[in-house]
């Protein structure tokens, strides 16, 4: 059976042991007192969720006692009653990292009063955002984390049971989370009797089956509930009747990787990082046209600069910054002129985007603002669960009227219908998935206008980028050597040997064959 | 109590109502699409939406309880813009083919265009497209009619507890169907048609052997005459023909028939329907007039009675017909012919 | 029934023994299911078919054919062993517990497990589960009554059912779920040899004289013929003239051999009825008759609700009511009452039948019709009755032993064979065999035999096999199903063409005279 002692002399016996192996290994230092990850990338960042990631060996329960693993759950189990647990959750005001920015400890107050035979936990780790992955990085480099958050979390709310929900195509975290659920029992901090204890806690792992609604807290409940993954009627808070009709918290990954160490080192230190209204750091996956891309946590309240110049080194092959996408499909993109705005959930909410689960998606002059709509407005069509009209019918009519612009054929005002079907989809629809899917539109029609109006009224990509508006050019570079005039599979491109070459855009049907094959990229797109 | 403002006036209502139900008590209409009283709130079709001050976006009424100092606005232009946004993107995915449909009349989509004066669907794009179902032996299902308001599904599923169809697919591919693409005749269907009975498009329709629109037959409400339960029910009568069969809502069964009650009322106008006395003439059944038969049947009983006795009659009555036909007939055995060898199939 | 079917619920525990609910009685069936989903109820099932409502159950006993009366003893023993009777109930409210109690005593889980070819423990999880229960309703169909015990089975019910305290409440109770639209309601009105309308015995001197003054005739006090003794009665040649309205007994009467010969033997017959019966075969004279759509009258309904069936259309062709086709023979025998509206017929019900006494027309235009008893005006009708007071004073106790069917299997006729009823079709098919989706759902007669059976044989589902009894002998098509137990034998008795009453047993239950349709002996072949 664990007990504090027991807990204390792991640790002692494991962390000279990690330390060694850290010391062979190279890559970490010691900051402040933490060991951190070593190099420029990880200099102006703060790692809370991600503390451990890459530093411990994940499937070593050990490493992770050594790092004061478990000892939060240790000791409050002795020393805090659960409300004293419920209290510090609401002092720390730690805000829900999955999107919506909810304050946990309020979640856990509700489902703490509500008065019932059984009660739940469940992790939402269904991360479906395109190109996201802060979650999978914790599930995976840092399981444990995540189980005591939820441990500390049924013992607050007087539950017995939790859930992670996580998508099946996560293997390793799935492995890693069952490897971990399993030594956490065996050194009794999972299980029943934790800590020698009455309460007990246990975890189960439920497999998503790659439907991103289901990151949706009330269509993950139906989901683990073996029902089709559709959100419900928002009639009642799940902290009253939620998994199976019982009281039940849901948070995210990255959520829960957080409160070991918030009980750890206290809500006041906490409230000490970030600002006031969003205490605490965020984790973004940095990724697009960035030169070093990756995982960064930062404090809340860091500027979008200093994430995409300063930690990310700015955009690669020395193109311009256009903008940044945050918040994921639901999230909108922010120009490169407010990109001094701080990064917390009410500022971002400002400009009209969201902070979302932390995909952060850098662009440059090359992108089509309109094609990035596009891109992630198919995104939300594919992933709406058909339940509601708005969604259902609206984002497909929206993005059909995208696909019309890029393709060429927009019309003047089309621009409006957009914008009113944008506000009926997101005053109308549902669920959040419905609500936020125009964010990518509404945001780049605000920034990004005349990039719609080059398309519908010129006909041109001002970005190079949409083929539908493009012709193919060949410029005075040509030496005439006729490769390009063979190759064309319509036979529209005329010249004499040794002469520069014309297209006839009328017949050119854009295969692209005679600029791959001219050997002085003499055939440009224009 | 709470006390709330609707629509500029205020009111004190039962606490624990939806607004949509407290609209309905006090007389306002909501267009609903997929609500359902006896089912649990849905919140999909969105043509409840109200606007309640204070809240970010448009609220569906049938989802969202009152709660004290409400301020409702059921349908100020923000409201009706977006009923007409639903509508118009629903008709945008729905044949318009109104004069030939047989659902015209009792479509609650045509009637919400009619209402709120969307003509057609604007959004010009693609459209479901998917086979009609037509597997099961007493309705068909069209998918491209179908608004997904879901009802047919929670029917299934709530009430009729049978569970034999669900979504298949999602977004814009979403269908109705049975699993594994099976079709409803191959599936769990029992044929009750509670789906068909909610229905609100022409989506699930009946197999019906006559045309009619609704505004041509009149209701009647009825007991059905199969099983002991009882059901309430409604037959759609066009001129002399039982042509159709709807559940009472109102009643205990509560909007519930089983196949037979919904679909088994074919035989009423059957054309082997017996029409006219029959005489047995040398082993064959001739026509006769209702004179000609009852004056042989009173010879007969009269003769039976004068040589046997009144106990040599006896007379087997029915659990099919009414409480009065069985008063009758067992008070013509007992005071007409003096018998009480009078019985009926209660046992069998 | 002696509660309503709204009550279901929110009732605790529902014990189902001798009844396909969902497919006989569908729309109680998924009230049941509704309460099994939201309201946490448990669910105890015994029927010897593996029924839809079994899936669901929280104990599904799969009884020997003709049993019925050993499980509930065994039931009542497990619920007296663990103190799990209503002892305030039985003080306050009942008589004659001792005998019960010593009764039941004998039949331990063991015993009953051994006659019921179930497991003991079982049982008493089954006793438990309605024993613990606060609320608990029985529901029964034809599995108890159609049976040579069928009395028994229905006191040991009621027996069963005042040990718990589960009457006068709601969401409990006795209930019957009757087959037919009005059989409650013919019964009420009294198309039964013994009674006046309301179950006041006709040998009862008051009463027969209340009649005789109401109809202004002189009434006999002479008990008459069940449907049984009448078919005897005829094939001996003391009944001569014999009038059937809307009846098949051809088809849904025991050994129909047997019927046969008995309406043969008559002088004359007429039938009444709305199509051209197998029965219609044998008639002198046939007289169309209306249909429900056509008329306008009331049913009463398993649960007692007296309502209104309303004149949708005009009689087809020459036909007529069958309340005006027998208002004129009566009146062209002399007896010179008319009527002009069924309405004046229920008045006259209503003054004569005191569970019907407050009801009129009026009163029925209420969506929710009247449940009897309504003896008054203002009464508002009974929702659960026993409510203030046991119908007799005080709850009897009359404990039966069990007793084994007429007829078992032997080496001549190895199996036990049963009948029933299924969703797609009514009684003898007159109506639904006219509905085309209906016939397409289920065409023909079909006997379900076991896999195990069916392998012995070497019968394959589909085949034809030709079953046989004591009495008769019929032709049909095999089903193998896993619903069912080795050696039992399940047939519809829908269909005329191979009907299942050329077979069954016309043995009689000797109080109530109902026949045993459930447990009969035969033998079956494959033919080749």
């Amino acid at each position: 059976m664990m007990s504090q002692e027991k807990l204390r002399e792991i640790k002692e016996n494991a962390r000279p042991l990690l330390d060694e192996r850290l010391k062979v290994e190279d890559k970490t230092e010691v900051r402040d007192g933490n060991i951190v990850l070593k190099g420029d990338y990880y200099k102006k960042q703060v790692r809370i969720a991600l503390r451990n990631c890459e530093i411990i060996l994940p499937e070593s329960i050990e490493e992770y006692i050594a790092l004061d693993g478990y000892s939060a759950l240790g000791k409050m189990l002795f020393e805090m009653t659960p409300e004293d647990v419920v209290n510090t959750m609401i002092e720390s005001n730690l805000r829900g990292r999955g999107g919506a920015g909810f304050p946990a400890g309020r979640k856990w107050l509700e489902a703490f009063k509500y008065d019932a035979d059984q009660k739940y936990i469940i992790c939402n780790a269904d991360e479906g955002d395109p190109g996201a992955y802060m979650d999978r990085s914790i599930l995976e480099g840092d399981p444990h984390s995540v189980l005591e958050g939820m441990a500390i979390a049924g013992y607050a709310i007087g539950a017995n049971q939790g859930f992670i929900y996580v998508r099946a195509e996560y293997p390793l975290a799935v492995k890693r989370l069952q490897a971990a659920i399993k030594q956490a029992k065996e050194y009794g901090v999972l299980g029943n009797n934790i800590f020698g204890t009455d309460f007990s806690f246990d975890i189960e792992l439920r497999l998503g089956a790659g439907a991103f609604v289901c990151g949706e807290g009330t269509a993950l409940m139906e989901s683990i509930e073996g029902k089709r993954g559709m959100p419900r009627v928002k009639i009642h808070r799940t902290a009253h009747r939620g998994l199976w009709q019982k009281p039940t918290v849901i948070n995210n990954v990255e959520t829960l990787a957080n409160i070991p160490v918030i009980f750890q080192r206290g809500a006041k230190w906490f409230r000490g990082i970030g600002t006031e209204k969003s205490p605490g750091t965020k984790v973004f996956a940095l990724v697009g046209k960035v030169k070093e891309s990756g995982l960064v946590e930062v404090p809340m309240g860091t500027s979008l600069r200093e994430i995409v110049f300063d930690i990310g080194g700015g955009v690669a092959d020395g193109k311009a910054a256009k903008a940044v996408q945050t918040g994921g499909p639901s999230g909108g993109c922010i120009p490169v002129e407010l990109f001094d705005t701080p990064v917390d959930f009410e500022s971002l909410a400002k400009i009209g985007s969201i902070m979302g689960s932390g995909g952060m998606v850098v662009m440059d002059e090359t992108d089509c603002m309109v094609d990035i709509a596009r891109f992630f407005l198919e995104f939300s069509v594919d992933e709406s669960c058909g339940k509601c009209v708005p969604c259902r019918e609206g984002t497909k009519r929206m993005l059909e009227l995208l696909e019309k612009i890029t393709g060429g054929n927009g019309e003047e005002e089309d621009i409006a219908r957009m914008e009113s079907l944008a506000v009926t989809i997101s005053t109308g629809s549902l669920c959040g998935l419905g609500q936020t899917a125009p964010n990518p539109v509404t945001s780049t029609l605000h920034y990004f206008r005349d990039e719609y109006e080059a398309h519908i009224r010129d006909k041109t990509c001002p970005a190079g980028h949409c083929q539908a508006l493009l012709e193919y050019y060949i410029t005075e570079d040509c030496i005439g050597c006729t490769k390009c005039a063979r190759s064309c599979p319509v036979s529209c491109i005329s010249g004499k040997v040794k002469e520069r070459h014309v297209i006839d855009t009328d017949a050119c049907i854009k295969c692209g064959n005679c600029m791959e094959v001219c050997p002085v990229g003499a055939v440009i797109l224009r | 109590m709470v006390k709330l403002t609707i629509n500029g006036i205020d009111y004190e209502v039962e606490r624990d109502k939806t607004v949509l139900q407290v609209c309905n008590d006090i007389g306002i209409d909501i267009p609903t699409l997929c609500h359902d009283e006896r089912l649990e709130p849905y919140a999909a079709c969105r043509m409840c939406l109200v606007e309640i001050e204070g809240a970010k976006n448009l609220q569906t009424s049938c989802s969202t309880k009152v709660r004290e100092g409400m301020v409702v606005h059921t349908h100020n232009d923000k409201v009706m813009d977006a009923r007409r946004d639903v509508l118009d993107l629903l008709l945008s995915n729905h044949p318009i083919d109104c004069l030939t449909c047989e659902k015209s009349g009792q479509c609650k989509l045509q009637d919400y265009a009619y209402e709120y004066g969307v003509r057609e669907g604007t959004y010009v794009g693609e459209m479901r497209n998917k086979p009609i179902d037509d597997s099961n032996h007493f309705y068909t299902y069209d998918p491209d009619k179908c608004i997904l308001c879901g009802l047919c599904v929670r029917v299934c599923d709530e009430l009729q507890n049978t569970n034999a169809i669900g979504f298949e697919d999602r977004g814009f591919g979403t269908i109705v169907a049975t699993p594994f693409d099976q079709g409803l005749g191959n599936s769990a269907c029992v044929s009750c048609g509670n789906c068909v009975s909610v229905c609100p498009v022409g989506a699930l329709m009946p197999k019906y052997d006559t045309k009619f629109r609704l505004w041509e037959t009149k209701k009647v409400r009825t007991t059905c005459s199969y099983c002991g339960v009882g059901c309430q029910m409604d037959l759609l009568v066009k001129g002399d023909k039982v042509v159709g069969v709807e559940p009472a809502f109102d009643t205990f069964n509560n909007g519930l028939l089983c196949v037979k009650g919904k679909f088994g009322y074919k035989f009423i106008n059957h054309g082997d329907r017996l029409k006219t006395p029959l005489i047995k003439k040398d082993g064959e059944f001739v026509e006769a007039s209702w004179d000609e038969a009852y004056k042989l049947i009173i010879s007969k009983i009269e003769d039976t009675k004068a040589k046997y006795g009144a106990d040599a009659l006896a007379g087997l009555s029915s659990a099919r017909c009414t409480n009065e036909e069985n008063y009758m007939f067992q008070k013509f055995m007992r005071a007409a012919i003096g018998t009480n060898n009078v019985d009926h199939c209660a046992r069998l | 029934m002696t509660n309503t079917i709204e009550e279901i619920l929110h009732t605790d525990a529902i014990f189902i023994i001798g009844s396909n609910t969902t497919e006989n009685h569908p729309v109680i069936g998924a009230t049941m299911k509704q309460a099994l989903r939201n309201n946490g109820t448990k669910l105890v099932v015994a029927d010897p078919r593996r029924i839809e409502l079994a899936d669901y159950a929280d104990v599904y006993l799969q009884i020997k054919p003709g049993t019925n009366i050993a499980l509930l003893n065994g039931i009542m023993n497990v619920i007296i062993e663990k103190g799990l009777q209503d002892r305030e109930f039985i003080e306050k409210n009942t008589e004659n517990y001792e005998e019960l109690e010593e009764i039941v005593k004998d039949y331990t889980p063991e015993k009953v497990a051994e006659i019921c070819d179930v497991k003991a423990e079982d049982i008493i999880k089954a006793a438990t589960i309605y024993g613990e229960a606060d609320k608990a309703g029985i529901f029964y169909a034809m599995g108890i009554t159609q049976h040579t015990t069928g009395t028994d089975g229905v006191m040991s019910i009621s027996n069963l059912a005042l040990l718990t305290g589960n009457l006068g409440k709601e969401s409990a109770g006795v209930n019957p779920l009757r087959g037919q639209n009005n059989v409650q309601g013919s019964s009420d009105m009294a198309a039964l040899p013994s009674d006046y309308p309301g179950y006041q015995k006709v040998f009862k001197e008051e009463v027969a004289e209340k009649f005789e003054k109401a109809w202004e005739v002189n009434l006999s006090r002479k008990v008459g013929l069940t449907v049984a003794e009448m078919l005897d009665a005829a094939e001996k040649g003391d009944i001569r003239t014999m009038y059937i309205m809307g009846e098949n007994p051809m088809v849904s009467d025991p050994d129909i051999n047997h019927v046969k010969k008995a309406l043969e033997s008559l002088d004359f017959l007429v039938v009444q009825d709305i199509f051209f019966s197998e029965t219609c075969e044998l008639a002198d004279v046939i007289l169309p008759a209306a249909s429900f759509a056509e008329k306008d009258g009331t049913f009463t309904n398993t649960e007692r609700r007296v309502q209104r069936v309303r004149k949708a259309i005009e009689p087809v062709g020459k036909s007529k009511p069958d309340w005006q086709i027998i208002m004129e023979v009566m009146n062209l025998l002399g007896y010179d009452k008319k009527y002009s509206h069924p309405s004046e017929i229920m008045d006259e019900i209503a003054s004569l039948t005191p569970q019907y006494g407050g009801i009129d027309y009026v009163r029925l235009e209420d969506k929710d019709g009247l449940q009897w008893p309504c003896p008054t005006k203002d009464h508002p009708g009974t929702k659960y009755l026993h409510g203030t007071a046991i119908a007799r004073g005080k709850g009897l106790f009359v404990p039966a032993k069990y007793k084994e069917s007429a007829e078992l299997p032997d080496r001549e006729y190895p199996y036990i064979f049963t009948t029933g009823r299924i969703l797609y079709h009514y009684h003898t098919r007159t109506m639904t065999g006219r509905v085309e989706g209906l016939n397409k759902q289920v065409p023909e007669a079909y006997v379900e035999i076991d896999e195990v059976t069916a392998n012995k044989l070497d019968i394959k589902d589909g085949d034809k096999v030709r079953l046989t009894s004591r009495r008769g002998s019929i032709e049909v098509g095999a089903k193998i199903t896993d619903i069912i137990s080795e050696g039992v034998l399940f047939m519809p008795f829908h269909f005329a063409e191979a009907a299942a009453n050329y077979l069954t047993n016309p043995a009689l239950d000797p109080i109530a005279k109902i026949p045993e349709f459930k447990v009969a002996a035969v033998k079956l072949e494959k033919i080749d």
